[in-house]
């Protein structure tokens, strides 16, 4: 909880619902005949309207980006460390829009919102998205806000991968693109982790082929496990010998199952505080989402020509133990944008802390933010 | 310490001067070893180019961002794999050769990723580093070359007949060529001994044609 909120910080914010009703066709087939989405924002829409930045969330983030929904919040929102008055993303400069994705389950519209057609849960009958769709819905968020074109659109992991949709989808409506700690598409190994995270879930007796919700229970252990198999691509080595070591809890082996060691201890802390904060479904579409992500394919597989629709400048950052999305990735990106002969700069960011290090504190990433956005 | 063997008034880096009059204007320029962006910067105000400055140092990194420079941040030694044939007018390296690993790859590599290449480096035949390696028996120190031999960057440092040598034996036909001497002048004797007094050297070339 914080004592007094922080100068640098947005303070106390609440979110909003905005109401979509007309039908949005997915690129599954299905159509949503109505949705909502939630949403924050930090600071103040200029009379241009043309100081706008829009904010991608990753798998398990939500719109709470930064600031503090009340004085007994433990933690601000998930980027709380670059967005804020004179922070890398200066709220006294820019007007910051976050949502939670459509599919999302902190408020808009998805797995565990009441489906207006049946009454019931969508649950597992919610259709599969993919990151256009997002682009789609949040470009209806753009026009309910009244913003014509974003200064920029920004997004780490899975919000970096909408950030380079949203710049082939919709080339005239951002003028930046920053596409931090992603990839192009998913890999085989990455695709290989979501899917045992995946069969985690599936294969809980409580997750009653996704009707849960109607039996009173959540498929606990199978969240659980998806998210401790997440943490640990999310984390880099190092960082856990740094964190954890070979550290017991009692000091001594006990010869049993119970958790001995302190990196098993906080695995089951991550996952258990995980599955009070997560919905399994939206887990699984979230998963999914990101194996199909691929705007390549819509183009014969040439990532060169799909960003040859672009006209933002990119600024792409990745992080040097980052083994989930490599930096060997993000060069991929900026390979085809200098193909295509599109502005692009590149920063790999020396860093232990593996994936999440794009959520964390950083010198050098924090300066190439701020050199950057001074030009935005 | 003798008076001409004083550091030099110039800074070395005003080479860039000349290398921004060869740069047809509107062209695609890559820039290895971009630095701090200043060459960029100017090509970009004053020919209008078009183009992507390679560099390692984080600090360079943030002063091209500054400048709203495009700026990779890539280890040169690592090649230029990921940039396909002729992808630029020019290519250009400014003292930078003489700090990668394998300088003669690289000087292939930009002609194979560059129409042009466009390449300076400090000659280590310089009459003054002559002095000081010949008379003193010490590794040059001067304005052109600051480093203490043991923090130095420059690990294959070369004169300007090695370099025309090696143009020659890779079939690399040398367009354009002007030597500087200390104050970053082409004077009269420079065309004569240009191994001797010369303590820059700035080359536009290209692949021969066969």
């Amino acid at each position: 909880m914080p004592k007094s909120i922080p100068a640098d910080s947005v303070g106390l914010v609440a979110p909003q619902t905005a109401h979509f009703d007309e039908p949005i066709e997915l690129v599954c087939g299905q159509t949503l005949p109505r949705f909502d989405l939630v949403y924050e924002t930090y600071g103040k829409l200029n009379a241009k309207r043309d100081n706008a930045l829009l904010f991608c969330h990753a798998l398990s983030g939500d719109h709470h980006a930064a600031g503090y929904h009340s004085m007994e919040d433990r933690k601000p929102g998930w980027w709380d460390g670059y967005i804020g008055p004179g922070k890398a993303f200066d709220t006294n400069r820019y007007f910051v829009v976050c949502p939670n994705n459509l599919g999302g389950c902190k408020g808009s519209t998805g797995p565990n919102t009441v489906n207006p057609e049946t009454g019931k849960f969508y649950g597992p009958d919610f259709p599969l998205f993919t990151v256009k769709d997002w682009v789609n819905s949040q470009k209806q968020l753009m026009d309910s806000i009244g913003i014509n074109q974003w200064a920029a659109v920004v997004g780490g992991s899975l919000g970096g991968m909408q950030v380079l949709q949203w710049a082939i989808d919709y080339p005239d409506k951002l003028r930046h693109a920053l596409v931090i700690a992603a990839a192009p598409r998913l890999s085989a190994q990455n695709i290989g982790f979501n899917e045992v995270a995946r069969q985690a879930i599936l294969s809980d007796p409580e997750f009653h082929g996704g009707h849960y919700y109607e039996h009173n229970v959540v498929p606990r252990r199978g969240l659980m496990l998806a998210r401790m198999l997440g943490h640990i691509t999310y984390l880099s080595d190092d960082a856990m010998r740094a964190q954890f070591g070979r550290d017991l809890q009692t000091g001594r082996l006990s010869y049993d199952f119970d958790v001995q060691f302190q990196v098993e201890s906080y695995l089951r802390h991550q996952g258990s505080s995980f599955v009070d904060r997560f919905d399994a479904n939206t887990y699984l579409l979230m998963t999914k989402a990101l194996d199909y992500f691929d705007p390549a394919a819509d183009f014969e597989n040439g990532l060169a020509e799909a960003l040859s629709q672009t006209a933002a400048k990119f600024l792409v950052i990745s992080f040097t133990s980052d083994w989930r999305f490599a930096p060997a990735r993000s060069m991929e990106i900026v390979k085809a944008l200098t193909d295509a002969q599109r502005q692009v700069s590149y920063a790999e960011v020396e860093s232990s802390e593996g994936h999440d290090a794009f959520l964390l504190p950083n010198s050098y990433y924090t300066d190439v933010l701020n050199a950057y956005m001074a030009g935005v | 310490m003798p008076i001409w063997l004083e550091f030099d008034e110039m800074p070395l880096r005003s080479d860039l001067a000349i290398i921004k009059k060869w740069i047809t204007p509107g062209s695609r320029v890559l820039d290895l070893g971009c630095g701090n962006g200043a060459l960029l910067h100017a090509l970009r105000e004053e020919r209008q180019v078009e183009g992507y400055g390679l560099e390692i140092n984080p600090k360079n990194i943030v002063s091209c961002l500054q400048l709203g420079i495009n700026v990779i941040q890539l280890d040169l030694d690592e090649g230029l794999d990921d940039f396909d044939d002729q992808a630029f007018d020019y290519v250009i390296m400014t003292q930078t050769l003489q700090a990668v690993h394998y300088p003669d790859h690289l000087l292939q590599e930009v002609l194979r990723v560059g129409k042009q290449g466009i390449v300076t480096f400090p000659n280590f035949a310089y009459w003054k580093n002559r002095i000081q390696i010949g008379l003193q028996g010490k590794m040059p120190v001067s304005r052109a070359l600051p480093a203490q031999w043991y923090e130095t960057h420059n690990i294959h440092l070369c004169t300007v007949k090695d370099f025309q040598q090696l143009c020659r034996q890779r079939n690399i036909k040398i367009q354009e060529k002007v030597i500087l001497d200390h104050a970053h002048r082409p004077s009269a004797p420079i065309t004569f001994l240009p191994n001797l007094l010369g303590q820059t050297a700035i080359y536009r070339c290209q692949r021969q044609e066969r």
